[in-house]
């Protein structure tokens, strides 16, 4: 970890030189590797990338993600993932091969609203991103509030091995699953435990930036931390 | 309009202003990021008696739909003067100057964003004068450029903006409301600070070839003065106070 050089970059810093290659949010001009957007530099053996600290989601193949569905055509959905481009989720997908627009009702399984944990199958710029929920754990949610947080946030929101959600998870008892694209859905039995997790998601939104926030947030959940 | 100042002197022999400032002086200037909450990102600056608000949304789908670039993304910008902005109340519709500048705003920053990370979508800056004091353009350009960065919009460089002129037969730094109506020269300039490049440059007014030499070096060493707080500006917002 401490091979990495970390440093605070605007668009347009120059971040170092040489013979790196350019990753997320880094252009290479002549030999000078340039950040791109407002966030934290890292320099690696062979890459330099910036970690955005603001900006939009932008799909990537693979990305776990929530959607809400939008609106339908008779060959498939079209979901909101917190993008510019709407995430489209192809009938076959959810009926299978056989699928037919004429026989099959799309609204029979999915409908506007409908929130979806999903997976970015397929992306290129030159189309929206095509999604799937045909593995397992993918699908329909049938309950749960809708959280939206800034995807820039989502790192800090899980934490380090998952210590930050499981910190909340633990102390108010809900069930919490977050998207890449910064859309998160809780859910709880308990009222109370649910408010108390909606705060605490706010407040690692508001305060991903400050030291020593795994306390803070144990101190407003009312856990003694060890 | 209004009382017309014939005493005014632009430049004593002292080599001092008619606002105390010197030949080479910019005005205050002062930038905030981040303080819409609907907007994507965005700036407020103040460059001397300028009050300007900038707001960017996006980059979001286009409508109309014909306007989208199926290779790139597209950058729209509206300049607008507010009705209490100037002395004499100014008309809310678009006039030809606001027209103008917006043109030349987003051709300002077109070279800077990366469009092409984004395409069939659009990227709208609107920028408000709050209150308008000569050099305008170049101060909204400031405040647009910082707000296109709070966004979190791809950009090759920072966008930096400052006007120069010829007053009283002197090439001098930033213009203000009275040198600018009479003055000889007004010049402004945008200039993108890492890559070394000018994106937009207008003069108004007549300068012989040594003088423009020397007024486009004035207006880029002013540029990279206000690069400095548009840093200090992002730095106060994402990194904290005393990150730098």
């Amino acid at each position: 970890m401490d091979d990495v050089k970390r440093k605070y970059v605007i668009p347009g810093d120059v971040i170092t030189t040489g013979p790196y290659r350019a990753e997320d949010n880094v252009h290479l001009f002549e030999d000078k590797l340039i950040a791109t957007t407002v966030g934290i530099s890292e320099v690696f053996d062979s890459g330099v990338r910036v970690i955005p600290l603001t900006g939009i989601y932008m799909p990537r193949i693979d990305d776990f993600v929530i959607g809400k569905v939008k609106s339908h055509t008779s060959l498939s959905w079209e979901v909101d993932i917190n993008s510019c481009y709407p995430g489209i989720l192809p009938a076959s997908d959810v009926f299978g091969r056989d699928f037919n627009p004429k026989t099959h009702e799309l609204t029979s399984r999915l409908k506007k609203g409908d929130l979806v944990a999903c997976r970015i199958a397929n992306f290129d710029r030159s189309r929206d991103p095509l999604i799937t929920i045909g593995d397992r754990d993918l699908g329909k949610i049938d309950d749960g509030d809708l959280i939206k947080i800034s995807p820039s946030k989502v790192p800090r929101l899980i934490g380090k091995r998952g210590s930050m959600i499981q910190t909340i998870e633990n102390a108010t008892k809900a069930m919490i699953t977050i998207g890449q694209n910064g859309y998160v859905v809780v859910s709880s039995e308990d009222a109370d435990g649910l408010l108390k997790a909606l705060d605490a998601i706010k407040m690692v939104e508001e305060q991903a930036h400050v030291p020593n926030l795994t306390e803070r947030v144990q101190e407003m959940l009312g856990i003694k931390s060890e | 309009m209004g009382v017309k100042k014939t005493d005014i002197v632009l430049l004593d022999d002292k080599g001092i202003r008619c606002d105390g400032r010197k030949i080479d002086e910019p005005r205050r200037i002062m930038i905030k990021a981040g303080v819409l909450k609907n907007a994507s990102g965005s700036a407020y600056i103040e460059f001397g008696e300028n009050k300007i608000l900038a707001g960017v949304f996006g980059p979001r789908d286009v409508h109309p739909k014909h306007l989208a670039n199926t290779d790139r993304g597209i950058l729209r910008c509206r300049y607008h003067m507010q009705p209490f902005s100037v002395g004499e109340r100014k008309n809310p519709a678009p006039s030809r100057r606001e027209i103008e500048i917006s043109k030349v705003i987003k051709e300002a920053l077109e070279p800077a964003v990366m469009l092409e990370s984004f395409p069939r979508t659009v990227v709208d800056v609107f920028i408000e004068i709050l209150q308008a004091d000569g050099g305008s353009r170049c101060a909204a350009l400031d405040a647009a450029a910082v707000a296109l960065a709070d966004a979190g919009i791809p950009m090759r460089d920072m966008v930096s903006a400052c006007a120069a002129g010829k007053v009283a037969d002197t090439i001098v730094l930033d213009i203000n409301n009275e040198e600018d109506q009479e003055g000889q020269a007004d010049m402004p300039v945008a200039y993108m600070p890492n890559l070394g490049k000018v994106t937009l440059i207008q003069l108004d007014g007549v300068l012989t070839p040594e003088e423009y030499e020397k007024c486009v070096n004035t207006a880029i060493d002013g540029c990279k003065l206000v690069y400095e707080v548009q840093k200090k500006a992002l730095h106060e917002k994402f990194f904290g106070e005393n990150s730098q």
